[in-house]
């Protein structure tokens, strides 16, 4: 689909007046599906023809054939059932004509919209961490849904329009040709519907600009509510979220209230002007027959012709009404569209050849606007790790570790500085061999709707590269969490539920920790992705790794001493910068900032010591 | 419990017309006002049918007079129309006024009453569906009604005032012909009722498959970190693409149809023509009719065939809106499981609270049992902590104390009193669960605290005072912005541990009589930690608590100990009893002692 190929060269929005910006709107679309929509016109313009031809059929039967049967003629009267056979003849036509008008025009339709969801979703998946952040998910479904569904509206009614301005163009020229002045007295009232148009335009965009937000946030409300439903239960605040749905629910009542007595007052106006467009002919053509000009019958036919125009206007008045929606609706998706990807793929392959991969970071700053102006999460770090260390971050709460780790992963590009693995610029290389490559974990650990196996793997038996069977159960098995997929009634193939409903927050974790090792990455980033996992099967899941297949390189952020202690070295992070670098026993000595910390992890592990033990430990201790 | 019974209904089963009775009982608004909305509707027809009559006026009465045109008549009945069209333009905008006022009334109760009952429905059935199709039901479905309410309803009523018009007016002429213009449309109906039931069959699946569309997109959404981190975006987007094409296909086989039903309207009134033609002539060659009754006929009878054709389309976009209308109410016939007495219930004075469980069995729908013959006390001001493998089934019993779910046989007593005879309010007064990952909305620290509270009062000095009283006052002041920072969409701002502060504060605040923790494993920094140990503290200081304890230090500080194997309680006493008996906790204990060394 040619949305998202041609949306990098051209911005998705569209620029200029709104009488512009909806014929680009609809130019777009006509180029989007070519033969759909030449079909659609052209089957409409023939629906026009064969309206037309029902009247001219049924005068011709009723001089040449009705009226003179009745007054005796024996031929006419032989002639009824051709007469009827006619009008069969033509009727099936326009049935035909209509059903395929409809077909067509629901077709563009259709798919017009699927473009624009296909289009809208591949930039959900490609857009930044940070465009997330600033994006609630309600509002991102409502882009996908809603916004969607009136950027289109417009294109129901639009084949129909356009398919019977030829046959409107006709009737002008045919209506003009029998008598100027009854020409003009039939079409005066078109220069209204321009105006009231533009009247319309004026009080509709303001209108629905902020009904569709408001839909936005009543999805946003939902979307929250919904998920957060377990809290909302345990601590009985379902009278609470009833009172916060219906506040926004309310507005979004009273804002379409508002959209539809706009559209309540312009739709009878554009009923209206055909009509008196007709009651016009009468009087001037009545005038015109007094003195002359013309006969009974050009009136007759010029009034029938205006009768029949009437239902082909409307559809115009459809589109014209649908417009200020399509357009808002289009402009909500456009944003997205247009949003800006700043993690351009590079193109340069990575096929590392070690089993662990050298780390640099190079003077590396990452800026983010705040409010309260730009912040530095990252500043001028310089790291050098060599291939197959285990290196952990440490540092207090907000000291940039998770933005430090991020970057490794290319979860967000430096502002300043570069990343680079085994001499390779992060943001020079096939994306694919960097998630091939760099596995990262996150504490948060996120289950997809899909099978244990489809969740480890990520991909679907079959796929290229999709690992096996086999594959899986030694990285569930390195992950300690074989015995809970065991036990499962379905094993690998259990479905797991929306986000993993079924699991512990500990077997969630472990279960992310599989994922990334089923991959045998060459770079391993543990974001306190183990604070779930007891350390002895910390320390033995980092062992297993180097057993398993050599010893790729380990960045981790820790909480605890025992992960710490895994490390070779550590390197201590505050407000982040990188405040030193060495063992363990090193910092110690010489960091009194590391000392200080160190001393509170000691003091932990003393109090866990008389304290704590981890569910992991009871649970395999319980099995065996 | 069978089940279908904990399922949610992918749609209400209801009929047309039993859906139209049920949906304007759950919005009676829709009616307000109808009687009057429904007499300026019928000005508007008259409105729409003045400018035919005063065509055929004017050529017969102006034009073709005796004597010559009449130009002074003529613009005295275009005058008259004039008005009447006028007329019915300001009644036909009021109308539209009238309905929209109405239907977003009506539409307003029925999106706050499927929330609603989203909300009251148990935790079980919440999860059978997923959390972007749940949006669905209470946006785009009823959107889909609201745009028929507004459009359909009206037009329907102005068809068929004008089908009336038409037939009176047809009578007059020849009731001959008008008997049989109406058995032409005859088959038109019968064939008419299948196809609308087939057609109402494929807007459902349209809006079925929308929803399913929705809960993709929401996944890719939510998990939008994993899914960057791991390169799977190829993947997940024809997941996505597949659920896209999936509604693209439902759409279209649904227009088709229409198309099609229409279609056949549109063949139907044209043929009508030619019957009319034919039999009108034979009619009039009998002299049963002349011929200017029958050219008027033929005039009137595009009158009937068009408020036809319409007629036909409304009820395909009924068919539309029945089907959102359906997966609306769908969501409020969803039997709640978990019922409430209300204020019928036993009364549950507040004070330290006893709990129970008696002979209590429990197993998910379809799945196996998880819980047999449990028995198991904690009495009032004691703690109790519940250790055993993950899936014994020890996390069952903290839901069912909170009432999540009800047991499959057996009670769970809270002082006494049967908890499915306990109002619900009063329980989650009492009894307040803190799950191990509490969720947080996007707002600031202070109103994800405040969560909780119920009463007017003063939020902030309220929330001031817990985390005073919790003593993380320190924490609070080390964060840039105090109790105004911002968390971020579910709380992702915050670290783990200090998401759990949160969760300790609501529950502070909330001031149960007894408290369900179901205790986080995750380590966090040590000074969390620290923090998080001294708040649960003071949290559970003079108050009934049920751990499902992580540690056995948690444990070991309890009042009693409950091991669950396999939905079975093994073992029941002290920490030192336990350890003395030798058994699977002295196991456990062992193991954790050799550990920690």
């Amino acid at each position: 689909m040619p949305a998202t190929a041609t949306q990098s060269r051209r911005p998705a929005a569209l620029q200029g007046s709104p009488a512009t910006r909806g014929v680009r709107l609809v130019g777009r679309a006509l180029r989007a599906h070519p033969w759909v929509y030449t079909a659609a016109i052209s089957i409409s313009a023939v629906f026009g023809i064969a309206t037309v031809a029902v009247s001219r059929v049924l005068g011709w039967a009723t001089d040449e054939v009705v009226v003179p049967a009745l007054d005796g003629d024996e031929a006419a009267r032989d002639r009824i059932w051709l007469a009827g056979l006619i009008v069969v003849a033509v009727a099936v036509t326009l049935a035909v004509a209509v059903a395929l008008r409809r077909v067509f025009a629901g077709l563009g339709f259709a798919l017009l919209q699927e473009d624009h969801r296909l289009a809208v979703t591949r930039q959900y998946l490609r857009l930044p961490l940070a465009w997330h952040r600033r994006h609630p998910a309600g509002q991102l479904l409502s882009n996908a849904g809603a916004d969607v569904e009136a950027s289109t509206s417009v294109f129901n009614p639009l084949p129909f329009a356009l398919g019977v301005l030829a046959m409107i163009l006709v009737a002008a020229v045919q209506l003009f040709r029998t008598d100027v002045y009854l020409a003009i007295a039939a079409l005066a009232a078109l220069p209204l519907t321009l105006v009231a148009n533009v009247v319309f335009q004026r009080h509709m965009s303001p209108a629905i600009t902020r009904a569709q937000q408001l839909r936005a946030e009543v999805a946003d409300v939902a979307h929250e509510s919904f998920e957060a439903a377990v809290l909302v239960k345990s601590l009985g605040t379902e009278a609470r979220e009833e009172e916060r749905f219906t506040a926004k629910a309310a507005e979004l009542a009273a804002a379409n209230v508002r959209v539809g007595t706009v559209r309540a007052f312009f739709d009878p106006v554009i009923d209206l002007l055909p009509s008196i467009g007709t009651l016009a002919v009468l009087v001037v053509g009545t005038s015109r027959v007094l003195h002359g000009d013309i006969d009974t019958g050009d009136v007759v036919a010029a009034a029938y012709l205006l009768t029949l125009l009437a239902f082909p206007v409307r559809a115009f008045g459809w589109v014209l009404g649908e417009m200020p929606r399509a357009l808002v609706g289009y402009g909500r998706v456009a944003r997205v569209l247009d949003a800006r990807a700043d993690l351009p793929p590079g193109d340069r392959p990575w096929r590392p050849t070690a089993s662990g991969a050298r780390v640099e970071l190079d003077g590396v700053t990452r800026t983010v606007a705040t409010p309260q102006g730009d912040l530095d999460l990252v500043r001028d770090v310089h790291l050098d790790i060599a291939a197959g260390r285990t290196v952990a971050i440490v540092g207090s709460t907000g000291a940039g570790k998770t933005s430090l780790v991020g970057l490794v992963a290319r979860l967000a590009d430096p502002s300043a500085g570069a990343v680079r693995v085994d001499g390779l610029d992060l943001r020079d290389v096939v994306p694919a061999d960097l998630s091939a490559h760099i596995a990262f974990v996150a504490q948060q650990a996120f289950v997809f709707e899909d099978t244990v196996r489809g969740n480890v793997a990520l991909a679907d038996p079959g796929d290229p590269g999709a690992a096996s069977d086999d594959e899986v159960w030694d990285a569930l098995r390195l992950a300690r969490v074989d015995d809970v997929v065991s036990a499962l009634p379905d094993g690998l193939d259990a479905p797991l539920g929306e986000r993993g409903a079924n699991l512990s927050g500990g077997q969630r974790q472990r279960l992310a920790l599989a994922r990334a090792l089923v991959r045998r990455p060459k770079v391993l980033v543990l974001d306190d992705a183990t604070s779930a996992v007891d350390p002895r099967i910390e320390q033995a899941i980092l062992t297993g790794l180097r057993s398993a297949g050599g010893s790729p390189t380990v960045l981790l952020v820790a909480y605890r001493m025992s992960s710490v202690l895994l490390a070779d070295e550590v390197v201590h992070v505050e407000g982040g910068r990188v405040v030193d670098r060495g063992t363990h026993d090193e910092l110690l000595a010489r960091d009194p900032g590391y000392r200080e910390l160190a001393t509170a992890y000691e003091q932990e592990t003393e109090r866990r010591r008389s304290e704590a033990a981890d569910e992991d430990a009871l649970e395999i201790e319980v099995a065996r | 419990m069978s089940d279908t019974d904990h399922r949610m209904a992918p749609a209400s089963t209801l009929g047309v017309f039993a859906t139209l009775r049920r949906g304007t009982q759950v919005s009676p608004q829709l009616l307000d006002g109808l009687v009057i909305t429904v007499l300026l509707a019928v000005v508007a027809a008259v409105g729409r049918v003045v400018v035919p009559i005063a065509v055929q006026q004017t050529v017969d009465t102006g034009i073709l007079a005796p004597g010559g045109p009449q130009v002074e008549r003529v613009v005295w009945l275009a005058a008259v129309a004039t008005l009447v069209l006028l007329v019915g333009a300001v009644c036909s905008a009021y109308v539209n006024v009238r309905l929209f006022r109405s239907s977003e009334a009506g539409l307003l109760a029925l999106r706050t009453r499927a929330f609603r009952h989203v909300h009251d429905l148990s935790v079980l059935t919440q999860n059978t569906e997923r959390r972007g199709s749940l949006v669905s039901r209470v946006t785009s479905d009823v959107d889909t009604i609201s745009l028929f309410v507004q459009w359909g309803g009206i037009m329907l009523l102005v068809s068929g005032l004008q089908i009336v018009v038409a037939t009176v007016l047809m009578a007059f002429y020849s009731w001959q012909l008008t008997l049989l213009v109406w058995l032409c449309f005859v088959p038109l109906v019968v064939v008419l009722q299948p196809l609308q039931k087939r057609v109402n069959a494929r807007y459902t699946a349209v809006r079925e498959r929308y929803g399913a569309m929705l809960g993709a997109v929401s996944e890719a959404v939510v998990g939008a970190e994993t899914i960057r981190a791991y390169g799977v975006a190829d993947r997940t987007q024809r997941k996505i693409d597949a659920s896209i094409g999936g509604t693209r296909r439902a759409m279209v086989r649904a227009q088709n149809l229409v198309a099609t039903v229409f279609a056949s309207g549109v063949l139907v009134a044209n043929l009508v023509l030619a019957v009319v033609v034919v039999v009108g002539t034979h009619l009039g060659v009998t002299g049963e009719v002349t011929a200017g009754q029958l050219l008027a006929f033929l005039f009137l009878v595009q009158l009937f065939t068009g408020p036809v054709q319409m007629a036909t389309e409304v009820l395909n976009e009924l068919q539309n809106a029945i089907a959102g209308w359906r997966r609306v109410l769908g969501v409020i016939e969803t039997p709640v499981t978990v019922v409430d007495p209300g204020a019928d219930g036993v009364p549950s004075p507040r004070g330290p609270a006893r709990v129970e469980l008696v002979g209590v069995d429990f197993s998910y729908p379809d799945g196996p049992p998880v819980l047999q013959d449990v028995h198991l006390a904690v009495p009032a001001g004691s703690s109790v902590a519940v250790v055993g493998a993950t899936g014994s089934g020890k996390t069952t019993i903290a839901r069912l104390v909170a009432r999540f779910m009800d047991p499959s046989a057996g009670t769970v007593l809270l002082d006494g009193a049967d908890l499915r005879d306990v109002e619900l309010a009063t329980l989650r007064e009492r009894v307040v669960l803190v799950p191990q990952e509490g969720f947080l909305f996007d707002g600031t620290l202070a109103q994800n605290m405040a969560y909780g509270l119920r009463d007017e009062g003063d939020d902030e000095a309220r929330v001031r005072e817990a985390v005073d009283a919790l003593g993380l006052d320190t924490w609070v002041d080390e964060l840039a912005a105090g109790l105004d920072t911002p968390v971020g969409q579910r709380g992702e701002s915050l670290s783990a541990g200090e998401r759990q502060l949160v969760a300790l504060v609501r529950a502070h605040l909330a001031s149960p009589d007894l408290l369900l923790l179901d205790e986080a494993t995750s380590a966090v920094d040590p000074a969390t930690e620290v923090r998080i140990a001294r708040a649960l503290a003071s949290l559970t200081q003079g108050r009934s608590t049920l751990t499902i304890a992580h540690r056995l230090s948690t444990a070991e500080a309890a009042d009693a100990v409950v091991v669950v194997e396999d939905g079975v309680v093994v073992e029941h006493g002290h920490h030192h009893d336990l350890v003395a008996l030798d058994g699977i906790y002295a196991a456990m204990h062992r193991a954790w002692v050799s550990q920690t060394r």
